[in-house]
């Protein structure tokens, strides 16, 4: 078989796409495969791709020109390439986001694995929410000796922070 | 440790001892990550990707899983080299074509390999032989934990770990399993279990992973979803689909020994005859051939000690590992012919197919033969 491009070399890599429900075929030689980036799959609309058909435009419904604040990425760049910029993006872009992940995982949260030293935090903050609380009901209470004690303990934690 | 040392012996994986190991080849696991405050490797300039693998690279050398380990910037290996890790399955596809600002760190073993700069920051493996899935989560989920008290990961509070791919988001987690399913192929029976795989949520695919056809009847099975989905649920469903993948692909092989077994006898034949008498063989051929000698092995055909050989085969006659003894590259045809020449070879001393295991019951008219 023949080069499709250069209609000169023998042909060694098929490549086949699904376009729109249709099949097509391209055969190439070693060069002109190399020279289109074939070998590089990142260079093809991958966003369709990988997720389905009119997955580019859905992102785009949601934010329209909109470019992201820290890694100045938009909603073209993810047509193009099917991937994010940044962690930031996936704040910038929640809204047309939102249905695709829903379509795509089996909720919009995650339930897994935390990294510990976040845990750690969480359980802090949740600490102090718990410790101001009380400090409030001591002030209101004109338990004052009590209020000193856990106002201390405050600040030992927020110091920490 | 040098490349060449790990070239040298093969890894753990392709050894092919593990548990159900007649059908399922390999089990991994793998894990993206990405560092807080950097923008993804796909889209940050040099300098940021550079200075992204500068904080990532000794941290993961300084794992006590990679003691002795092989470590490499993408742009000191050749073209070569990198394929021959793409066809280890130590490195993905997409991570060969890269070069400045990538690197990976493979441990000894060569069952746990680290991407740095892959599409995500870091992209960190476990492969083992046989169906390991659950262990193989262990050893990924431990490295992962020793490696978060060293790096900032990027954590959302309600995504999870943020990945360039929203079809990673959450877990960043993609467990699979190679699995051989040649009666299930020769049974026409394989379209049914992937449509149903597929219905449940699970990708199957060829053997490069993304986008590769499948030869020599291997298939990998792997999850999609990685959000709204514990991790250790996910490792569990793919096993349980893979248990039911294995029994459907056993009945398969006793249906066709009971009713076809003259189709079965005559693919082992000719893959036997054709393997060892071809003077010009393409990897897609020698894989699917093999794949035929593997069943052999598996059906008692051929003595089990003939199994080593055959796996080695499968790796050795990949397009890289083949150029890698020789000294320019090859082309197409040379590579075809060195192909045919080393199969030949290591055949050499293999017994023939013994057919009496299998019944093949006799045409009941010998004159009928023609038509």
């Amino acid at each position: 078989m023949v080069c499709d491009v250069c209609k000169n070399n023998q042909a060694t890599v098929f490549l086949t796409q699904i376009v729109d429900g249709k099949m097509q075929k391209v055969n190439l030689c070693e060069a002109c495969s190399k020279e289109k980036g074939v070998t590089d799959p990142t260079g093809f609309a991958l966003a369709d791709l990988l997720l389905g058909l009119g997955a580019a435009q859905e992102i785009e419904k949601g934010a329209s020109g909109q470019r992201c604040p820290a890694c100045g990425f938009s909603q073209a760049d993810f047509k193009k390439t099917g991937r994010l910029g940044c962690s930031v993006c996936y704040d910038t872009f929640a809204e047309g986001l939102g249905s695709l992940l829903k379509a795509m995982h089996k909720g919009t949260s995650h339930v897994g694995k935390v990294p510990a030293r976040l845990l750690k935090s969480l359980e802090r903050d949740a600490r102090i929410k718990q410790i101001r609380r009380d400090l409030d009901k001591a002030v209101a209470e004109e338990n004052y000796e009590t209020a000193a004690l856990l106002r201390d303990q405050l600040r030992e934690l927020e110091h920490l922070t | 440790m040098k490349i060449s040392s790990l070239f040298s012996s093969g890894g753990e994986w392709a050894r092919n001892d593990g548990p159900h190991h007649q059908i399922v080849i390999s089990s991994r696991v793998r894990l993206a990550r990405n560092l807080r405050g950097h923008p993804f490797p796909g889209w940050a300039k040099k300098s940021d990707r550079l200075q992204a693998l500068e904080l990532i690279k000794p941290e993961v050398e300084g794992l006590s899983e990679m003691q002795d380990a092989y470590s490499a910037f993408l742009q000191d290996l050749s073209q070569l080299e990198k394929q021959v890790l793409v066809e280890r399955h130590l490195i993905s596809r997409e991570h060969a074509a890269k070069g400045v600002g990538s690197a990976v760190v493979v441990n000894k073993k060569q069952t746990l390999s680290i991407m740095i700069n892959e599409e995500d920051h870091l992209r960190m493996q476990v492969i083992r032989s046989g169906l390991q899935l659950r262990n193989a989560f262990k050893l990924i989920d431990k490295v992962d934990s020793a490696l978060e008290e060293r790096v900032d990961y990027a954590f959302h509070p309600v995504l999870g770990y943020l990945t360039a791919c929203p079809t990673n988001v959450g877990t960043g987690m993609r467990a699979s399993a190679m699995i051989h399913l040649p009666a299930l192929v020769l049974g026409d029976q394989i379209n049914q279990v992937i449509q149903a795989v597929n219905k449940i949520g699970f990708a199957v695919r060829g053997l490069y992973g993304e986008g590769t056809e499948a030869m020599g009847n291997l298939f990998q099975i792997s999850n999609q979803i990685t959000l709204g989905e514990k991790e250790e649920e996910t490792v569990s469903q793919l096993n349980k689909v893979i248990e039911k993948i294995i029994e459907h692909e056993q009945n398969a092989r006793q249906m066709l020994l009971q009713k076809k077994p003259g189709t079965l006898l005559d693919q082992i034949g000719r893959g036997y005859g054709i393997l060892s008498h071809a003077y010009s063989m393409s990897s897609k051929e020698a894989l699917n051939l093999l794949s035929f000698l593997k069943l052999g092995v598996d059906l008692e055909l051929f003595p089990a000690e003939c199994q080593g050989t055959i796996d080695e085969l499968f790796i050795l006659t990949q397009p890289a590992h083949l150029q890698r003894g020789s000294q320019q590259k090859l082309n197409p045809e040379e590579r075809d012919a060195l192909r045919a020449e080393i199969i030949r070879d290591k055949l050499s001393g293999f017994p023939k197919p013994e057919s009496s295991k299998v019944s093949v019951p006799r045409p009941p008219n010998e004159e009928n033969n023609d038509e």
